[in-house]
């Protein structure tokens, strides 16, 4: 749950949304209206706050911020 | 000029190759800011014999002594991200006499499972992180090599699944199987944008004859290095990012991540001189110099200017990269400082574009091709540069136009040695396809009086308006490219499907993605979409300009990044069937005629 939640606030604040509107099983791309590009960036944040290294290919097929969350969980 | 007349495989050329460059470095691996990888091509044939002495081991009972490979086909598929192990892997599976089957890493695991189940490969190669979300549960006698398992791991698949790991060492000797020409050397599933995807069985001698011209057109030295950054699944990184330099003993580039500032960085440490981009890209690129110019103060801005007018004059007749080099410099820089070629395809190349990147004394190889018949059929020499067409048919290669309407467009239909032999179990879409020799190609074009293809559109994607009008889609979108604020466009007809829900009334419609456009789920208003004013005006500015049957009826705001193929044309039906899905937040506005 703990990473879930530091997810959707580093989400929050790079896509510039209030914390509070995001859930666990939303599909990122549609709520916060990123494209895959930008999703990337999602990703080198989450790098640099959980020092983990996730690479491109694991977001494959990943759109939900429940499911990118078990990707960092299984890198930790 | 490049001579592979006395060639007779690809696995030939590169084991020719690999003995010829043996110092040469073969391949680099970059992951973000650490160099994983740099192999030699003495090292590459010794890892890729490994390989074979692994694969070989699989190959059915009778093979290779079958001569028909349908009776008893040896299929290697390989189901990998852009990595220097899939070069070494498909070198590896050629030795071994097999026919490689590569898959796209992009699609989703039930898409690639799909394929593997048409396909029926003997051995699939593919990433651990891939492998984990493949479910082969109905699958007999597959052996599975797996790259990159983490240590301790312990590899097991459902039963008479075979799960090993790619780097253990061969318990068996090397022996590598001869091929002839007019053997199997891959099977390429086409994308395509729409329909089943088609398993196109290409020879040896297709590949062969397509790495003589282009290696003959756009000759690489060694030590020159391509950056591949296509899926190397796809017909263009397979032969410019794979078997083109390697033949030429020139040095391929894998970036493990595709990261803006990653990308830039490898082609500025690793002095990239070639690589192969998508229309798409080369938009993004483009208007990126265009911002970063737009910031210029006026004297360095005029400046920049003369410059860009000196050289458009000096390479009138054709490139010359140190010239350009010199003279645009901080350009160039940006691109690394050593690129000399970018190759575009794949679908249809913004023109704005590509003279954009000539004019800086960047040149784009734009070039026409199909999964059925290798990487190009049409290319631009730059003798003098075009960027209105495709280019002329290569050596070898016919263009004819069938059917032409009154104003000289035809279905472009072509013959030549790199059409493939058919699609793999379908005889009756290969005699569809392939007539007498001649392909039929399904896209609609031009031919000017120098030979050069220009093309309209998609056959099947073309409209036929009430009035008997023919329309393409591709044409409508490039007269609403470049809006500012606008991401992406796609334009078809309404039919009856959202917004009408009748059959009659069929009307053109565009979908637009505004930039930094709002969220499905509140797009109560078109502003919360991102479609302002400014942006509606302008697009109506652009429906007045063209044709009266031309002019889209009305916009449909559309959040969600639209989905593409392999090589990032948009796919249609699926985005039409999205948007009929989600019409509650999609949002509809007219546009006057």
């Amino acid at each position: 749950m703990e990473t879930v939640n530091t997810l959707m606030q580093l989400a929050a604040k790079r896509f510039k949304v209030d914390a509070a509107t995001l859930r666990a099983e939303d599909d990122f791309f549609a709520k916060l209206g990123i494209d895959s590009l930008k999703a990337l960036d999602l990703l080198s944040d989450v790098e640099d706050k959980f020092d983990v290294e996730i690479p491109d290919y694991e977001l494959q097929g990943v759109v939900t911020f429940a499911a990118l969350a078990a990707v960092i969980d299984t890198r930790r | 000029m490049i001579d592979l007349s006395r060639i007779s495989s690809v696995g030939e050329a590169l084991d020719d190759a690999t003995i010829m460059y043996k110092s040469a470095t073969a391949l680099i691996e970059i992951d973000r800011n650490r160099e994983k990888e740099r192999i030699s091509y003495r090292d590459l044939r010794a890892d890729a014999q490994r390989v074979t002495a692994l694969l070989c081991a699989s190959a059915p009972v009778g093979f290779p002594a079958a001569r028909e490979q349908e009776e008893a086909p040896f299929r290697v598929a390989i189901l990998m991200s852009n990595q220097a192990k899939w070069l070494v892997t498909a070198t590896g599976a050629f030795w071994a006499g097999a026919t490689i089957v590569p898959l796209d890493y992009k699609l989703t695991a039930p898409e690639q499972v799909a394929l593997l189940r048409h396909c029926r490969p003997a051995v699939l190669v593919t990433e651990y992180s891939t492998w984990r979300k493949l479910d082969l549960s109905d699958f007999n006698n597959l052996r599975v090599l797996v790259t990159e398992a983490p240590e301790g791991e312990s590899l097991s698949g459902p039963a008479g699944i075979a799960v090993e790991r790619w780097e253990q060492t061969a318990q068996r000797a090397f022996a590598s199987v001869a091929r002839r020409r007019s053997d199997i050397a891959s099977i390429v599933y086409s994308s395509g944008t729409g329909g089943t995807p088609k398993g196109c069985q290409l020879t040896h001698g297709n590949y062969l004859a397509q790495a003589e011209v282009l290696a003959s057109m756009y000759p690489m030295e060694e030590g020159e290095r391509y950056f591949s950054i296509l899926p190397t699944n796809h017909a263009i990184d397979f032969m410019c990012g794979f078997i083109v330099p390697f033949i030429m003993g020139a040095n391929v580039v894998h970036q493990r991540t595709l990261r803006p500032q990653y990308i830039v960085d490898t082609m500025k440490r690793y002095e990239i001189t070639h690589m192969a981009l998508v229309p798409l890209i080369l938009k993004a690129l483009k208007e990126r110099i265009q911002e970063k110019l737009d910031e210029l103060p006026s004297w360095q801005r005029s400046m920049v200017d003369g410059l860009t007018r000196v050289n458009e004059l000096a390479t009138k007749r054709e490139p010359r990269h140190e010239l350009s080099r010199r003279l645009l410099k901080p350009i160039h820089d940006g691109f690394g400082g050593h690129l000399k070629l970018m190759f575009c395809g794949g679908a249809f190349v913004d023109r704005d574009a590509a003279e954009f990147f000539y004019r800086l004394g960047l040149p784009v190889v734009i070039g026409y091709g199909l999964t059925e018949a290798g990487t190009v059929l049409t290319v631009n020499d730059l003798k003098p540069f075009r960027g209105d067409t495709v280019g002329k048919p290569v050596r070898g290669t016919e263009v004819q136009l069938r059917n032409s309407n009154p104003e000289g467009v035809g279905e472009v239909w072509v013959r030549g040695p790199t059409v493939m032999a058919g699609y793999l179990h379908e005889p009756e879409l290969t005699a569809d396809a392939i007539q007498d020799g001649w392909l039929k190609t399904g896209d609609l074009g031009t031919l000017d009086a120098s030979g050069h293809l220009k093309l309209c559109g998609r056959s099947k994607n073309m409209i036929v308006t009430e009035g008997g009008k023919n329309v393409y889609p591709e044409d409508i979108e490039a007269a609403f490219d470049g809006v500012k604020n606008v991401e992406e466009i796609c334009a078809y007809a309404s039919s009856y499907i959202w917004p009408t829900g009748k059959m009659t009334g069929e009307s053109l419609v565009l979908v637009v993605r505004p930039k930094d456009g709002g969220r499905v789920d509140d797009a109560s208003s078109t502003v919360g979409l991102g479609l302002t004013d400014a942006v509606i005006a302008e697009l109506r500015a652009r429906n007045r300009r063209l044709t009266d049957y031309k002019r889209v009826a009305g916009i449909i705001a559309w959040s969600r990044e639209f989905p593409r193929t392999a090589s990032m044309k948009v796919k249609r039906d699926p985005l039409k069937a999205e948007l009929a899905a989600h019409e509650k937040v999609a949002i509809w506005k007219e546009l006057p005629q």
